[in-house]
């Protein structure tokens, strides 16, 4: 189960996604890993946020200006198709994941490629190309190395920023050396200097680059790619053809947005006020440019955005920069590790995502790996209101609503009903307060109960359950015998 | 002063001293507590579960409870006060009756710790408590609800109180009403992260605000066989009172 579900941004996904299966058996060293990593990112980024007093601010306008644009996407899409366009570049427009996928085949087919090289893009798992792309021979390397990584191990991301976020570098070392048939050291700065000489020469053989989006600026329709490595420049410069693919919410509307979303986007993700690289992509080489792609190619992605854009409920999901402070801050998935999620997007941007973009039939059990903490909200640098889209998600599971049936089974809804007769009903509830404490008894010892009966082991094979004692209606009587004041 | 003791359906259910305890220590603050008989659940863990039609109509009946008095409403759970608070007015479109008993009854139902601070002005209470404390905020007390330093100031008044540090005071422990059943395994392992911090802040006894955190940490400490304390703050506020 565990391999498919590896793969599964790779693949049209058979089955529900299963996240209490997966969560039952996450292998040993992922959590030990991720709150190493994620716990390093929470402390750089608190770091960067004790020197900017105006964080607050800056949020509330990364917010508004995202909430602006999507609320008139249609209007900067156009502006950003018209600037890409003048630029000398080429806008496909697609509307799903196989539409996407067959754009980015056809201008393979075209010029005729045979190896591409890719930066780290969500897009692009999000469509499953490399697997398209592969399937008709065409050599794909990924280069970010976390990426490059879990591509060596047949696996997708782990997480939206860091990939290969749950390794440990001892692992790292045996893939490198199963891989390169070599003896390799678990040093990292020796491992990458390894992944960096392969990756070179896949550089300079590439015929195709491939990238994603961090944003779009509408203004002159320029491509912004954020890195920590390089290696989207090189894959945008060095190979003839440049495709980006990239999905509709991308879009800013100018760079004065932009240089907000800038400002918001590496402190929150990995505590950098700055990331390595920030590369500005404006349509292909000029001519008088020494480096640089002959053509390029802007795939824009709908896959399901423009729906979660009619929703109001869920619209704000859109707002998402992926940054990962969401994953880095979430104490469940700093538990269980993104593939837990059973997609490319994870954590708890990835709870309120994928069930819009796959459906609650499909991903239905995300909205529920949550236990609603909020601490997502609270770093999200876009204010994206993550807790209440997922009790709006568990809405449209339990009941339904106008986008999609619920998928809920009869049982549990009976269930709900019959919870609500017994928690709504006075006389009910106060017998059932004055019955629990008789009932409770076999299973009480020292005033704590084990091993109680399904669906109750569900609570006790974790910790016991304080015994039930509902008497302080009795206390209060007593007390209040003589006075009248037990009404309102 | 009278106020409406909301005492939500897990502490009536498993807390009844947390119960008695805030009568009495009301009363000492000069508040005469009243008790709306008719109550149960405010509906959150239907709500939760997504059964917003279910949670609704548990809704309508708490509201009929305690809107028949003006008086404002405490309760010894930050997670339910943030049900009433910021869920209820969401449940019923703007201009409905519903919708307006709603609002009014949200902007007069306090969590103990900020009806002490806030609407009593008390931080010291005259509670002694001569040990070593270290306190777990929870969730929707926290950020449902905004209360951050009251729990804190009302602990730092406390005579012979040291409060100890909590590495992750701030990170759920992993109750989350439905979520708790629902996903044990991760609902584990994030108390079991929980118990570790405060088996290593070296308290005598670990204080939260909420029923759902206090049976999980209780739980969770009794499991692993440890002598600390879950503690709701109502008990250590009680403690060394001479009432009763």
């Amino acid at each position: 189960m565990q391999k498919s579900q590896l793969q599964s941004s790779e693949k049209k996904i058979p089955h529900p996604i299963e996240f209490g299966a997966y969560s039952e058996h996450v292998p040993g060293q992922i959590p030990s890993a991720l709150k190493y990593a994620t716990g390093r990112f929470m402390e750089q980024r608190a770091a960067c946020l004790d020197e900017l007093p105006e964080w607050e601010a800056l949020r509330q306008a990364g917010s508004a200006i995202r909430l602006h644009t999507l609320e008139n996407l249609d209007f900067y899409l156009e502006k950003l198709d018209q600037q890409v366009i003048a630029a000398g570049g080429q806008v496909h427009w697609a509307k799903d994941a196989a539409d996407a996928c067959e754009i980015v085949l056809e201008l393979a087919r075209q010029h005729a490629v045979k190896r591409a090289v890719k930066v780290k893009s969500m897009a692009t798992e999000e469509i499953g190309l490399n697997h398209a792309l592969q399937e008709v021979g065409i050599e794909v390397v990924e280069t970010d190395l976390g990426e490059y990584i879990i591509q060596l191990m047949g696996t997708g991301p782990s997480h939206i920023v860091a990939p290969a976020v749950h390794l440990k570098k001892e692992q790292i070392a045996e893939v490198f050396s199963q891989e390169f048939g070599i003896e390799a050291p678990t040093d990292p700065v020796e491992l990458t200097a390894i992944a960096r000489r392969v990756l070179r020469e896949k550089f300079l053989a590439a015929d195709l680059g491939i990238s994603g989006a961090n944003f779009l600026v509408a203004e002159t329709g320029t491509l912004v790619i954020v890195t920590n490595e390089g290696n989207g420049r090189m894959c945008t410069t060095l190979p003839d053809v440049h495709v980006a693919v990239a999905g509709i919410d991308k879009v800013v509307p100018d760079w004065e947005s932009l240089s907000v979303l800038l400002k918001l986007l590496p402190r929150s993700g990995a505590g950098q006020k700055i990331s390595v690289y920030t590369s500005f992509i404006t349509g292909p080489r000029r001519a008088k440019d020494e480096h640089g792609p002959s053509e390029f190619h802007l795939v824009l992605l709908d896959n399901g955005r423009s729906r979660i854009l009619q929703d109001p409920g869920g619209r704000e999901t859109l707002k998402c920069i992926r940054c990962g402070s969401c994953l880095n801050i979430c104490p469940v998935y700093r538990n269980v590790g993104g593939y837990a999620y059973g997609w490319c997007i994870s954590g708890p941007i990835g709870a309120i995502f994928t069930p819009q973009i796959l459906g609650v039939q499909q991903a239905g059990e995300l909205p529920f790996a949550s236990s609603l903490c909020g601490a997502c909200d609270e770093v999200c640098p876009v204010r994206v209101p993550i807790t209440d889209i997922l009790l709006h998600l568990r809405r449209r599971v339990a009941e339904g609503d106008a986008y999609e049936p619920a998928v809920v089974a009869t049982p549990l809804r009976a269930a709900a009903a019959l919870g609500r007769q017994a928690l709504g009903t006075g006389w009910l509830y106060r017998l059932g307060g004055r019955l629990l404490p008789w009932l409770q008894i076999p299973w009480l010892r020292a005033g704590w109960l084990y091993k109680l009966p399904p669906p109750l082991n569900r609570w006790t094979k974790v910790r016991p359950l304080p015994a039930f004692r509902a008497h302080f209606r009795n206390w209060w009587k007593r007390r209040h015998q003589v006075s009248t004041g037990d009404q309102p | 002063m009278k106020a409406q003791l909301f005492i939500t359906c897990l502490a009536e259910q498993f807390f009844p001293g947390v119960l008695e305890k805030m009568v009495v220590l009301l009363e000492k603050l000069g508040v005469e507590p009243v008790f709306p008989a008719e109550q149960t659940c405010c509906g959150q863990p239907l709500f939760n579960s997504g059964f917003q039609e279910q949670a609704r109509q548990l809704a309508i009946k708490w509201l009929d409870t305690f809107s028949q008095s003006d008086l404002p409403v405490v309760s010894p759970s930050g997670s339910c006060v943030d049900m009433v608070r910021h869920h209820y007015p969401a449940l019923f479109p703007p201009g409905t009756p519903e919708h307006s008993r709603a609002m009014d009854l949200a902007s007069r139902t306090f969590e103990f710790s900020e009806f002490l601070v806030h609407q009593l002005g008390q931080i010291d209470v005259g509670a002694v408590f001569p040990h070593r404390v270290t306190y777990h905020a929870s969730c929707h007390l926290l950020r449902g609800l905004g209360v951050r330093q009251e729990p804190l100031q009302l602990l730092q008044a406390v005579h012979g109180l040291e409060l100890l540090p909590l590495e992750g005071a701030e990170t759920c422990c992993g109750f989350g009403g439905v979520f708790s059943v629902v996903y044990p395994e991760v609902s584990r392992a994030m108390l079991q992260d929980k118990v570790n911090h405060i088996l290593d802040s070296g308290a005598e006894a670990v204080v939260a605000c909420d029923a759902g955190c206090l049976m999980n940490i209780a739980g969770g400490l009794r499991r692993v066989g440890s002598p600390v304390r879950a503690m709701h703050l109502i008990e250590v506020l009680a403690s060394g009172l001479n009432s009763d």
